[in-house]
């Protein structure tokens, strides 16, 4: 973590503000306690604030303020935190059907690591993953913490269509993907739920800084939690 | 009755589209919206519509529509070949048209998105406070969705014009096979030495796969320093980011995107995006650097105009 914040600009109406150089906890921790006394407390023109791994994104209306003004109004909001109190991270369980037709990369992941498919399955559910990021796509949650021994190359060449519900493995990262889309992550397992429901409020129930735990179901119990979720 | 218009024929790639999707973009949702700005602002302006109102963008070619009741509506932007029941008619200024008329929107012959404002806006679903189709997404516009031949549009309330009202020919701007962006460099100008003086000296021809998610730029590679990281940890982009792959053919992003894991050397003036909008493939680009006073004073600037437009259309 940098001892002070670097300012960057990011055009005319963007300013990034970065806490640190490298994916930590401790920098992410911060990312998730700024974007949450912004909320109330941002100064004066800023439209929208965007959390990342180790920065955030503040947009802002240059007829209203400007980069020299949102350093002061920032910087004091930083020395304020102490003071702000922030919710605990909410932990959300996904249901995921590892393997098979839901999951066709997870003997690929099994092989990398010589493990067995059920093993890949049990250790991606027996930990909870910290959310250090949504986007990509709608709700695609960046999640760190994946344990070493499933570490996993993307794909060499990525699929045009990912079906909505995907969890998959990149390097030392697990995400969901939410929405179908075009993705290179080594497949191992689908959720049956609905995590994108654009007409819904909010239509993403997740934040960056919330955590998420796997929890393994059998085929049937994936097709009847679908059958549930598309009524 | 609020059917207005029914899609005969779609054209390539025509949607519906408000100026964006703002305050999702921390759970993936890209801002989508009209990329030349000021033209859709413009055509709201001379119907008589809020700024933010839907419009049809069209690109390259646009449809042909059957109208369904009477409306005001104008065309702006790319210039493009356009026929009320085989009359030609001019684009920046309210057209008035009724049930029957036949309104075709054929292939530009500059720029390349043109604009159609209809009276009280195209009325379709609010999702996240935007109309605004987000393709990729399969959200808002209508159905998530490009338009098809045979969907109706509808509009929402609003008052037919008193006068016709037209926007004067030295307001409206023209699109040139060459363009000059002026860039703020950064966020990540400082891996860029000699990438940055290769960017502000060498012209660059507009790719013909640019698409809404950006504009792709040919000419002289784009050298990171040699110490430069392969890629950066992915952060939050701001549309008129010019990305930098591994290829060096720099890619200008638009407003379909939220965040990306490739170093940016400089980023579009707000002002400057409408005309990479326009830019058609074959298009030759050069850049110029100004500093944040210049960018923003071109911003009030942009819109103390279309204040002066919309002050000026209130009293034709």
């Amino acid at each position: 973590m940098y001892a002070t914040a670097k300012f960057r600009i990011a055009g005319d109406c963007g300013l990034l503000v970065e806490y640190g150089g490298s994916i930590a906890h401790e920098v992410n921790q911060k990312v998730r306690s700024m974007t949450l006394a912004l909320k109330g407390n941002a100064p004066g023109g800023v439209r929208e604030v965007v959390p990342s791994y180790c920065s955030i994104l503040v947009v802002y209306d240059p007829v209203k303020t400007n980069p020299h003004a949102l350093k002061k109004g920032l910087t004091t909001l930083e020395q304020q935190l102490p003071e702000i109190e922030i919710p605990p991270p909410r932990v959300f369980e996904i249901p995921v059907c590892y393997g098979g037709e839901y999951g066709p990369d997870i003997d690929v992941v099994a092989r990398t690591n010589q493990l067995t498919p059920e093993q890949v399955a049990q250790t991606h559910a027996s930990v909870e993953y910290l959310i250090h990021m949504v986007g990509f796509s709608p709700g695609f949650p960046f999640l760190g913490g994946l344990p070493e021994i499933l570490h996993t190359p993307r794909l060499a060449t990525p699929r045009t269509s990912v079906p909505r519900g995907s969890v998959g493995i990149a390097n030392d990262q697990t995400g969901i993907y939410p929405v179908s889309s075009p993705g290179g992550w080594q497949l191992i397992g689908r959720t049956p739920l609905r995590l994108f429901i654009p007409e819904q409020a909010p239509p993403i129930r997740y934040r960056s800084g919330d955590r998420i735990r796997f929890k393994p179901i059998s085929a049937s119990a994936y097709e009847k939690l679908r059958q549930e979720e598309a009524t | 009755m609020t059917e207005v218009l029914l899609v005969l024929t779609p054209g390539p790639l025509t949607t519906v589209q408000d100026l964006g999707r703002y305050g999702y973009q921390h759970l993936g949702m890209p801002a989508s919206g009209a990329l030349d700005t000021f033209a859709m602002r413009a055509a709201n302006l001379i119907v008589g519509n809020p700024e933010k109102s839907a419009v049809l963008e069209m690109t390259v070619v646009g449809p042909h529509l059957a109208v369904m009741k009477r409306a005001d509506i104008a065309l702006t932007g790319a210039d493009m070949i356009v026929k009320l029941n085989s009359k030609p008619v001019a684009p920046w200024k309210s057209i008035q048209v009724g049930p029957g008329d036949l309104l075709s929107i054929q292939t530009v012959t500059s720029g390349c998105r043109g604009y159609l404002a209809v009276t009280g806006g195209i009325q379709v679903p609010e999702v996240m406070g935007s109309r605004s189709t987000y393709i990729d997404g399969g959200v808002g516009g209508l159905k998530g969705r490009p338009l098809l031949k045979g969907d109706i549009l509808e509009s929402g309330p609003g008052t037919l014009l008193k006068s016709p009202r037209r926007i004067p020919s030295a307001w409206i701007p023209h699109h040139d096979d060459r363009v000059t962006l002026h860039v703020l460099p950064g966020p990540q100008d400082a891996f860029f030495h000699q990438g940055l003086a290769t960017l502000f000296t060498s012209e660059y021809i507009v790719s013909p796969t640019s698409d809404r998610m950006g504009c792709r730029l040919q000419g002289p590679t784009v050298k990171p320093n040699s110490d430069a990281p392969a890629s950066i940890i992915s952060e939050p982009i701001m549309p008129g980011s010019i990305q930098v792959p591994a290829d060096g053919q720099p890619i200008i992003l638009f407003a379909e995107q939220t965040v990306g894991g490739y170093a940016k050397i400089a980023t579009v003036l707000s002002t400057d995006i409408p005309k990479i909008a326009q830019a058609v493939p074959g298009t030759r680009v050069r850049f110029r650097k100004v500093d944040l006073d210049e960018a923003h004073a071109a911003y009030r600037e942009q819109e103390g105009k279309l204040a002066q437009i919309a002050d000026m259309l209130s009293q034709q």
